[in-house]
């Protein structure tokens, strides 16, 4: 049982913490033919687009009203009616996600209004998919922005269907939170296709963020899931939600067209995995494919022989609550100890992890802290280099952004590969470290027992 | 926030800026903010531009006040490198909540500025303003100074709030607070009659690093790199160089522009982009040097450098030349880099099918018309697929572009070389040059194009999207060529203004009608250019082309 606490310094230094509108924008862009829009002045989409870019390595449809000054002030209905009808003609979307930013917010921007407004004024966009999120950046985080913004959808696309008996069990609704990679739905999908089923995923980076060589030039995303698909969502026989940021979106699914839910709050590790296979092998009445079974078994090893080098390790990690616990999670179950944890904001999943406290900050305490707790091992995104080599301690990168590595959105976790690998490539960094850092040499044990930070203490 | 409004004005009255001379005085009025697009724009805003600017200063604080959104996303991607203090590299923001939109985030300010001190010491802190703290009219020009006083620090405010307008505008607003707060404010240790500001270049890649040593070698001390590998103390001290070159075109004129008038120091704007552009500057800041009382053998000891140098430059490149023979680049960049890049590629033996000039101010056009010949092939606004079938049709064998567009080129498998900010190689001087051949020549010949261009075994020959895509295109080209009334009507419909959306046609009929002949007589007719103004530019060439014609037609 953790506690959790919140930083009070004034000044945040080296921030963990990315913004919500970029968190709701990423969830738009798993659908198909889509067009992110921020409700701002054209930085806040800059930075954005820069971000997502560096670490997907893809070109990113992401569009802005650009507010001025002026705009801001006087309200910024003509900016968005501008920017709707610009994106309409210039690439032809298919849906349009608005995400609001600090800029409008703070004057009160009533965009649902507006988007009332011209479909009012405008035919050609009366019937255009618009969804509009409130995401404050003053507020709350990345992982939050990305919550609303598939709850939002859920309540504005999915249609309520007109009698349970239409039903499909072999349907099934995935809503992933935003810790799983591409790869990560990949994995899942290959998994609830072995058991029989056909996964709808919302949003589903798998198809658009995935790094593959699309059919043709689309300004908009290349792939993800279209509308018709979403507003079908409600004849599933379950929904899957993973990560306890998507309980929110699963209960409107549920409210709405009555689809029950099971949520993971952790797909990382045996036992989670297990669970995950009992589970299919419930709603799909068939048995666990042998792939699986070896797969488990692969696991069960990769966990034995890594448990020599990650046992032990004080472990320091930043990240957003659901990816928090689970690496957190994974590493805790093979013998280390999450010493150090920060992430970015509230979660019920906190005061749940395995550790005794939990800290919404920055990454300067993260890396104060590891200091003092003579962590040996931190994970964190790629903002954590400079303080993981201040400290000299093995730095795995995970989470968003990761934009001096290549393959951040195809690292895996999910699933009993996704773990296994996941297991090898902490260890082979640790060894790594080992090798580089840590061997012995003949003044390693002359101070004796008590002496401190012995070189082959690691 | 007057005072804000007072400096953009001034900033907009650049006298240095020659596409600033030539407007009227209503015109210079409305600045030169372009009216940013909703939902067509996707360039950074001021406050990005300011911190672009400044940031690599390595030794100062940078404190960004604002929600998280305006550093947490962005920080410490920029490819500026320092050689000492990594001060920079560390992200400080205040990250305002809502209590601080509420209430004000003046204190939640000042206090993070003693935590910075009290923490890092650094030897000032920059303290940038953003939209938000903008809007509900957070003083932080006030609270620099209460801070300054308390904590007998630099405190400098830097009032460049996201949406005043575009990089550009950014980066100027920066350097008036270098101007304001920072330069002549300190004194440097000694001076010699080699000290010599470098204004607006950023280190990026430590490109710096492959110029400095020549200067070194000439015994000329860079006083001050505004904001390159520059440490805070040398910029408050640089208003006693004897002279300064301007980088990066037109980012920082105006400090450029008023050091000479405030401290009497003479500028050129030069690049060392490219091998004849290095030996020009390094003539040019030689010269200055001399007039400004250094010994004439300056200039002895200079052109014997750069006869090395470039014998040396020239060496290493003449292998490449063969290889580059018929070979195309297509140039996307903003306006920064556009001019001296092309020249350096020249050099190279490239041929140049195109710039993009989106960023470029109607001087920069200039000057690539000038370098490229008069028929030179601009490209304004290309969409993705024009881009891919321009490579596609082998009019263009490698592109050169910033990180954004790569992928583009990417996925057409085509060879792609990154020449903008986050790019891992450095270009500058002599050595650069020849670094930026050895890239393209590299890019150029990878096997990689061959094998990723090879179609999956499943794929039917000419059934990939690739041709279908050029297929289609063609198709498109074949009914136009065939339908010379669609044709027209298509040539017609291309939209000059996007603004105030006005097509070719009716600037076309407008100029018959009513007879114009320049471009405020269009906009008056058409409203197009009554916007950002940026096609104005393309409105002058259509009345070029067109005036003579509707003369004609007038005089029947």
């Amino acid at each position: 049982m953790a506690t959790v606490t919140v930083s009070k310094k004034a000044c945040s230094v080296n921030p963990l913490k990315m913004s919500q509108p970029i968190g709701g924008a990423l969830a738009f862009m798993g659908l198909r033919g889509a067009m992110p829009l921020l409700h701002g002045s054209q930085g806040c989409t800059s930075f954005g687009l820069v971000l997502f870019t560096r670490h997907f390595k893809e070109a990113i449809p992401m569009q802005t009203t650009a507010m001025s000054e002026v705009a801001t002030v006087l309200g910024g209905y003509e900016n968005v009616e501008q920017a709707v009808l610009n994106i309409y003609n210039r690439t032809k979307p298919e849906i349009i996600g608005i995400c609001s930013t600090g800029v409008t917010e703070t004057k009160g921007d009533d965009v649902d209004g507006y988007i009332k407004l011209i479909r009012e004024k405008h035919a050609a966009v009366a019937h255009l998919p618009i969804v509009y999120v409130s995401t404050p950046d003053f507020k709350d985080a990345f992982q939050d922005g990305w919550e609303k913004t598939v709850t939002r959808i859920v309540e504005t696309m999915v249609d309520a269907p007109k009698s349970a008996a239409r039903r499909d069990p072999a349907k099934i609704n995935v809503l992933p939170g935003c810790h799983l990679t591409p790869g990560d739905l990949d994995e899942l999908r290959t998994i609830l296709e072995d058991f029989g089923l056909e996964p709808t995923f919302l949003p589903d980076l798998a198809g658009s963020l995935d790094g593959h060589i699309p059919d043709d030039f689309t300004p908009t995303t290349i792939g993800g899931v279209g509308v018709e698909e979403i507003s079908t969502m409600g004849q599933a026989g379950w929904t899957i939600a993973i990560g306890e940021q998507m309980r929110r979106a699963a209960e409107a699914l549920q409210q709405k067209t009555g689809v029950p839910f099971r949520l993971f709050e952790r797909l990382c590790g045996l036992e989670a995995n297990d669970a995950l296979m009992a589970f299919l092998t419930e709603i799909s009445d068939r048995p666990a494919p042998m792939k699986y079974r070896r797969q488990r078994g692969q696991l069960v090893d990769a966990m034995l022989d890594g448990h020599f080098h990650i046992g032990g390790r004080k472990l320091a990690v930043g990240a957003e609550p659901d990816l928090l616990n689970e690496i957190g999670g994974l590493l805790t179950e093979m013998g280390a100890q999450l010493l150090v944890a920060v992430t970015t904001t509230q979660s019920p999943v906190l005061e749940r992890l395995p550790t005794e406290e939990v800290l919404i900050g920055d990454l300067e305490d993260l890396e104060n802290l590891a200091k003092v707790k003579d962590c040996d091992l931190m994970v964190t995104h790629s903002h954590g280099r400079q303080a993981a080599s201040r400290l000299k301690i093995p730095f795995f990168r995970m989470g968003i952004p990761m934009f001096d590595r290549l393959g951040g959105g195809h690292q895996l976790m999910v699933g009993y590969r996704g773990a296994r690998d996941l297991i090898f490539a902490i260890s082979n960094l640790l060894m790594a470290d080992h090798e580089e850092n840590h061997e012995p040499t003949p003044d390693s044990w002359r101070d004796g027992v008590g002496a401190s930070h012995a070189a082959t203490s690691h | 926030m007057s005072s804000l409004s007072a400096t953009i004005q001034d900033v907009f009255n650049e006298p240095g800026c020659g596409k600033n001379a030539n407007k009227s005085e209503a015109e210079r009025k409305k600045g030169c903010t372009k009216q940013l697009q909703p939902g067509g724009a996707a360039g950074g805003c001021a406050f990005d531009g300011a911190k672009i600017a400044l940031q690599p200063l390595t030794d100062v604080a940078h404190l960004v006040h604002g929600p998280i959104a305006c550093e947490g996303n962005s920080w410490d991607n920029r490819g500026a490198k320092s050689s000492g203090s990594n001060l920079w590299r560390t992200g400080f923001t205040t990250d305002i909540n809502e209590t601080d939109v509420v209430f004000g985030g003046e204190k939640r300010l000042f206090k993070s500025i003693r935590e910075i001190i009290e923490k890092y010491d650094p030897p000032a802190v920059f303290v940038y303003q953003t939209c938000v703290p903008a809007m509900i009219g957070d003083d932080i020009d006030a609270v620099c100074k209460a801070a300054r006083e308390k904590f007998g620090k630099p405190v400098i405010p830097i009032n460049s709030p996201g949406f005043v307008g575009p990089k550009n505008l950014g980066n100027k607003l920066a350097g008036e607070a270098l101007l304001e707060h920072v330069i002549g404010t300190e004194e440097p240790e000694y001076t010699t009659p080699y000290d010599l500001n470098i204004i607006g270049e950023y280190n990026l890649s430590g490109e710096l690093w492959q110029v400095k040593p020549l200067l070194d070698e000439l015994g000329i001390r860079i006083m001050a790199c505004i904001s390159g590998d520059g440490k805070y103390k040398e910029v408050a001290s640089s208003h006693r160089a004897k002279a300064a070159m301007m980088v990066c075109s037109k980012a920082m004129i105006n400090v450029a522009r008023k050091m000479e008038e405030r401290y009497g120091i003479p500028f050129f704007e030069g690049s060392f982009y490219g091998i004849e552009d290095s030996s020009d500057s390094l003539r040019e800041i030689a010269r200055m040097l001399i007039e400004r009382g250094a010994p004439a053998e300056l200039m002895d000891r200079t052109e014997a450098l750069i006869a090395r140098e470039e014998a040396k430059a020239w060496a290493a490149i003449a292998k490449y030349k063969p290889r580059f023979q018929g070979k195309k680049v297509l140039l996307i960049t903003g306006g920064v880099k556009s001019w001296s890049v092309v020249a350096a590629l020249q050099e190279a033996g490239l041929e140049l099918v195109g710039t993009s000039v989106k960023k470029s101010t109607k001087e920069d056009k200039e000057r690539i018309k000038e370098l490229m010949g008069q028929d030179a092939h601009m490209i304004e606004d290309m969409t993705p697929r024009e881009m891919y079938k321009m490579l596609k049709d082998a009019r263009a064998d490698i592109m050169l572009s910033g990180g954004r567009s790569q992928f583009i080129a990417l996925k057409a498998s085509m060879p792609w070389l990154d020449i903008n900010q986050e790019r891992h190689h450095a270009y500058m001087g002599y050595v650069g040059m020849v670094k930026l051949v050895e890239e393209i020549d590299k890019a150029l010949y990878n096997p990689v194009w061959a094998q990723v261009r090879k179609p999956a075994p499943w794929e039917q020959a000419g059934d990939n999207w690739q041709s279908r895509a050029m297929a289609q295109a063609e198709a498109e080209a074949t009914a136009l060529a065939a339908d010379p009334v669609k044709a027209e009507e298509v040539r017609r419909s291309k939209k000059i203004c996007n603004c105030k959306s006005v097509e070719l046609g009716v600037i076309e009929d407008a100029i018959i009608a009513s007879n114009l002949s320049t471009v405020e007589g269009v906009r008056e007719a058409t409203n197009a250019s009554g916007g950002c103004g940026a096609c104005a530019v393309r409105i002058e060439e259509i009345l070029e082309q067109m005036v003579p014609a509707s003369h004609a037609i007038a005089a029947e």
